[in-house]
Parts: structure tokens; C-alpha cells; sequence
């Protein structure tokens, strides 16, 4: 070994070294990092309004659809037809007094006390500052506590291996995922591809708390319900006609 | 009371290698299991996303459940000083922590990404119940190793009690934790009720006694050492007494659903029309796991009959797989109220279907052997067992 190497030496070169990595590593994740230099904030609150009597079964098909497309989930090839994923559900229900039957769209709820957030062991599921309810895929261990907690059913774990993912969209097998409210189009101000499908004031998207969108204007003339509001969970998705 | 002499058993028998070879295969089967459902997903068992716990879970809790209530026979003496369990004590300490092994054996291996173990164990969200589960039971292991240390040096028998009656308490807060994790799930109907936390306490009374007594019985017979009717006359009458209240608990449980009109299309389901679910809870769990135990334990002709214990502690273990099996799988089988007042005619709301599968099965038998092996060995290497169970004996230390 070289004698001029001394621990001093030694610790310096580490430093240097350690230093280099550091630094690259932060230019490749910078690389990969989001396009949006806006941080995320509270003073937003993404919502959805889904008037069930505007939107047609057709309509509901081709939000699944794009959620499909947009998201890459759908393609399992082994999973049963109750372990294959659902980010987005087609619902008739029927009023038991009137019969008067409506069909509706059915996600994550992006509720503003999410029980998912509530149960999870290691912080995988996570409420974004702007309301979206995500999961972290590192940290998910699968041990799908969250989807008992669920009060609308809208979680899916990952029952097989997957491929083709879609770059902005890595799942996983093992993970849990519900609907990201398109969170990839949102930083980038799009709106949900689901929404987009629709095409029609049947579903709205928006920031709720903005006085002058048109989710919030909607929402104050017209009457409009949260699924389980019981549960007071003030959910970002809300329903009218049902 | 200085009188009781541990000793370790011998272990060198063709039974002793047949059943660690027995137990050692069946954990092989666990492990085998668990690399074909990681290897391929968990599309290759019956568990989907409506079942999302099956009967790995059903294995974990019943082991977790009944490692709490194994407890108990120890805490009776540091705790309540009742001198005749202290001879159990030692036995208690080991059975408590070999189930909760078996059980978190089963839990842990059945996640979507076990590779990720120790992100459960870095990264806490201390509002989760199940977070807190996961301390309550390594707090356990630590707890309970004190303990038995307190009562295998001589010089710490002295600590014994209070470190005792920390285990004691310990062991409550673990059960309510375990129950809790049920109980506070609002949005299910079976499950949103404070209730199940103590029902969980009193399931593990039951289930954790009567593993306790097919181990003490069977470690004692095959030994060869003499176990007198004292012991086994005063753990069958705490038997029949656990049963009783665990289906006391059951009842206040269904009743005050029934009440509620909200829960009464769940009631329905798991005590009148829900199929495999209605049978389970009444041929399984009522009938099967408490009438024909506690018949068995009080009646004059089956009373004073050893093997009738026995047959009644295997009947309870049953019952109470059965009763988990109801409260998970029949609980998440029946649909959540998406729409109070309105009725869901397409998309949800019908029966969820479970079809169990092998690999499913073979993790939860392998939990049990990893239970059943870990006190297998360990009686052998530490001296856990009284040489000596005899009436007389057991007199003494009961006035001692």
C-alpha cells in the first residue's frame, strides 16, 4: 500500500468521492423529475363532479377506457375477473323508494380523510397537499390493510407480473394502486383522461376551491352528494342526480 | 415451592426426530409455497380484491390470537398468585412465543412484497393500527423473553411478578390491537364495532388454553412423566368458563348488530342465508367450536375423561379457526353500503367468492409447525417442563 496514503488522505478522497456520486446521482433523478417546477400546495383541492343524470353507460365505458389506455392497467393475462384491477367501476344502482335507476362512474374518492392513509403501515398510501390520494410504490408492502379500510371498494393489488408499463404510470406486482387522478396530467395543467373521454359537462374537473372554476360554480347551484358522506371522509369526488 | 425441578426432555427418540422431521417438512411446504406465490403473484391464490385476506390470515390471527391467551396460565401466577399454575409458567412463556411466531410467519409471508420487510419496519405511520401491531409484537418477544428469563435465573425470580404483570398487561394491549384492527374499520359492516377488541381478549383466552393443553398433554405423555388430574381438572374448568364467555361475546356481538338497521343485511348473511358462511358460524363455530366443548367439559359421563379434554381443547381450536374464518372471509364476502337506501344493481354488491387454494393452505399449516417445532427444540434444550406434574406435588404448591 502506499505509505503517503494516510487516514487523512483516505477520508479526504472518500469525501471527494462520495461528493461526485452525490451529485451525479441528483442530475440523473433531476433528469427523471417531474416537469413541473410549481410545488404542490394546499391552497388547491382537485375534485370531480359526476352528474349521473347526464352521463350515459357509453359515456362511463369510455372512461374505463382511457383510464385503461392512459394508465396500462387491463392487460392481465392470468388474473381472474375479480383479482384483475378496477381503477374505475361502471355502477347501476337503483333507488329503492322512486326505481329510479342511474348509472355512475366509481374511483378513489380522494377523500380529504382518507382511512387508506389512516391504515397504512408505512406511510405507501399518501395524501398529496391538492387532495390526490396516492401510493407510493417503494414503500407499498402489500399487505393490503388499505383495501379493507376502503369504504368504496376502489383499491386492486397487483396479482401477477406485468409488462409494457407505461413510463409515467410503474406498477407493480405485489403493490397496491387505485386512481392517481391522472396526477402526471394535472402537474402538466391537463385534466384527467377519464374527463377528457367524457367531453361533456357530465363530468367536470377542477380545483374546488377556486371560486372561480367551474366545478366550484356547479357545486353551488346545483344539489350535489358524497357517497358514504356518513363517514365524513369530504370526499374530492362529488355526485349529482343520485 | 422450591420443590418443582424443571428438567429438559431427553429428545432422543425415534418420536422426537419423526415429529421435528414431520414439522420440519411442512415448513418446507410453507416456504415452497410462498416462492410460488411470490415467483408468480397472488393471481395463483383465491384471494382477490374483494377477498383480500383469506385463510393465510385467518391462520396468522388465530395464531397471533391464541399466542396472547398461552399467557395467560403464567400470568395467573405472577399475577393473581395462584401457586398451582407456577409449575405451567415456564410452558406458558414458550408456547406464547413459538404461536406468535408461527403466526407472524404467516402474516409476514403471505405480503405482496415481502423483500420489503424492512420498510415495515423503518417507515411507521403511528396513526395505523397495523403499525402499532407490528411493535405490540416484537414488544412481545422482548417482554416475554425478560419474563421467562425472571423465572429461569434464580437470582431475577424476585422480578418475576412485576415483570410479569408487564407481559400481563402487555398481552391485553396486544389482543386489543389485534382485534382493533377489525374493530376500526368503519366502513365494513361487519366490522365497525369497539366490541371486537375484547371479543378478541376472550378468543384468546379460549384458543390460547386450549393449545396450551393439547401441548402440556402431549409434551407429558410422550416424556413419559406423570401430569395428575389437579392441573388438568383446574385448566378444564378455566376451559369450559373461556368458551362460555367467548360465546357470550359472540351473542352481544350479533345481537347489537341486529339492532342496528344498517348491519342487519350482514347479520342476515353470516347467521341465516349466507351459504358456507351460515353453516360454518352454526355447525363450526356455535355448535362444533362451543355447545359440544362445553357439554363435554361439565357433563358428569365426559368430565372426569382425560381424552375428552383433549378432544374438547382440538374441538375449541377448531371452532376458532372456524369463527376467524367467519369474521374475515365471511365479513369482507358480503358487500359494503355503497348507497344506504338505494340498491346496487350492477358493478358491486354481489357475494364476493373465495375458493381457498393449497399454497394458501400450506403457509398457515407451516405457521402452526414453525410454532410446533420452535417448542419442540426448546424443551429439549432449556428446561421448561416440570419432571414432575403429580397430585401431590401440585397440592403442595397449590397451599404452599
Amino acid at each position: 500500500m502506499n505509505k503517503t496514503l494516510n487516514r487523512r488522505d483516505f477520508i479526504k478522497i472518500m469525501n471527494a468521492t462520495t461528493g461526485v456520486a452525490i451529485v451525479a446521482s441528483g442530475i440523473t433523478l433531476t433528469t427523471f423529475a417531474s416537469v413541473s417546477e410549481i410545488p404542490v400546495t394546499n391552497k388547491k383541492r382537485w375534485g370531480l363532479l359526476i352528474n349521473t343524470n347526464k352521463l350515459t353507460e357509453t359515456d362511463i365505458d369510455g372512461m374505463i377506457n382511457a383510464c385503461k389506455q392512459e394508465q396500462g392497467w387491463g392487460t392481465e393475462i392470468h388474473s381472474t375477473a375479480s383479482q384483475k384491477p378496477a381503477w374505475i367501476k361502471k355502477l347501476k344502482v337503483k333507488d329503492k323508494a322512486t326505481n329510479k335507476v342511474s348509472s355512475l362512474a366509481l374511483m378513489c374518492q380522494h377523500c380529504e380523510e382518507p382511512p387508506c392513509v389512516d391504515v397504512c403501515p408505512t406511510n405507501a398510501s399518501m395524501k398529496r397537499e391538492d387532495g390526490i390520494v396516492l401510493v407510493d410504490k417503494h414503500l407499498c408492502i402489500g399487505c393490503r390493510y388499505c383495501m379493507m379500510a376502503c369504504p368504496y371498494d376502489a383499491r386492486s393489488f397487483v396479482h401477477e407480473t406485468l409488462n409494457n408499463q407505461k413510463e409515467h404510470m410503474p406498477r407493480g406486482k405485489g403493490t397496491v394502486e387505485a386512481c392517481t387522478m391522472c396526477v402526471h396530467k394535472v402537474d402538466k395543467d391537463e385534466t384527467p383522461a377519464c374527463v377528457e373521454s367524457v367531453n361533456s359537462e357530465a363530468v367536470i374537473f377542477g380545483n374546488l376551491y377556486d371560486e372561480s372554476s367551474q366545478i366550484n360554480r356547479t357545486l353551488r347551484v346545483i344539489q350535489s352528494s358524497q357517497i358514504r358522506a356518513d363517514l365524513n371522509l369530504n370526499t374530492g369526488v362529488r355526485y349529482s342526480g343520485i | 415451592m422450591s420443590n418443582i425441578r424443571f428438567e429438559q426432555i431427553e429428545g432422543k427418540s425415534l418420536g422426537f426426530y419423526t415429529l421435528i422431521i414431520g414439522l420440519g417438512i411442512l415448513i418446507l411446504a410453507a416456504l415452497g409455497s410462498v416462492y410460488y406465490v411470490e415467483h408468480y403473484g397472488h393471481f395463483v391464490t383465491g384471494m382477490n380484491n374483494r377477498i383480500v385476506w383469506g385463510m393465510p390470515h385467518v391462520f396468522a390471527l388465530f395464531l397471533i390470537v391464541a399466542a396472547s391467551g398461552a399467557l395467560n396460565l403464567a400470568s395467573i401466577y405472577s399475577v393473581f398468585n395462584k401457586k398451582l399454575y407456577k409449575p405451567l409458567s415456564r410452558l406458558s412463556g414458550l408456547v406464547a412465543l413459538s404461536l406468535l411466531a408461527g403466526g407472524l410467519m404467516v402474516l409476514v409471508l403471505d405480503l405482496g412484497r415481502i423483500d420489503r420487510l424492512i420498510v415495515a419496519m423503518t417507515e411507521y405511520n403511528f396513526k395505523s393500527i397495523f403499525a402499532w401491531n407490528i411493535i405490540l409484537y416484537n414488544g412481545f418477544f422482548v417482554v416475554v423473553a425478560i419474563y421467562l428469563w425472571m423465572m429461569f435465573e434464580r437470582r431475577m425470580n424476585k422480578f418475576s411478578h412485576k415483570v410479569g404483570l408487564v407481559a400481563f398487561s402487555w398481552r391485553l394491549i396486544l389482543t386489543t390491537g389485534t382485534g382493533s384492527i377489525f374493530g376500526f374499520l368503519v366502513a365494513r359492516q361487519a366490522y365497525d364495532a369497539v366490541i371486537m377488541a375484547p371479543m378478541f381478549v376472550i378468543m384468546s383466552f379460549s384458543f390460547g388454553l386450549a393449545s396450551f393443553i393439547l401441548i402440556l398433554m402431549a409434551s407429558y405423555k410422550w416424556t413419559n412423566r406423570p401430569l395428575g388430574d389437579i392441573i388438568v381438572n383446574r385448566l378444564r374448568n378455566l376451559l369450559g368458563v373461556f368458551v362460555a364467555a367467548v360465546m357470550y361475546f359472540v351473542a352481544v356481538y350479533h345481537l347489537g348488530n341486529l339492532y342496528l338497521a344498517e348491519n342487519t343485511g350482514i347479520e342476515n348473511f353470516i347467521l341465516f342465508d349466507g351459504g358456507i358462511y351460515t353453516k360454518l358460524f352454526w355447525y363450526g363455530q356455535i355448535i362444533l367450536g362451543g355447545i359440544v366443548p362445553i357439554g363435554l367439559i361439565y357433563h358428569p359421563i365426559t368430565k372426569g375423561d382425560r381424552s375428552m379434554l383433549g378432544l374438547s381443547s382440538v374441538l375449541i381450536i377448531i371452532g376458532g379457526f372456524v369463527q376467524l374464518y367467519v369474521i374475515i372471509i365471511g365479513g369482507q364476502a358480503y358487500p359494503m353500503e355503497l348507497f344506504p337506501g338505494k340498491e346496487v344493481l350492477e358493478g358491486y354488491g354481489d357475494i364476493a367468492q373465495y375458493l381457498v387454494s393449497l399454497p394458501e393452505i400450506f403457509l398457515g399449516i407451516g405457521g402452526i409447525a414453525l410454532a410446533m417445532i420452535i417448542v419442540t427444540f426448546l424443551v429439549k434444550f432449556l428446561a421448561f417442563l416440570p419432571e414432575s406434574l403429580e397430585d401431590d406435588l401440585a397440592d403442595s404448591y397449590h397451599k404452599g
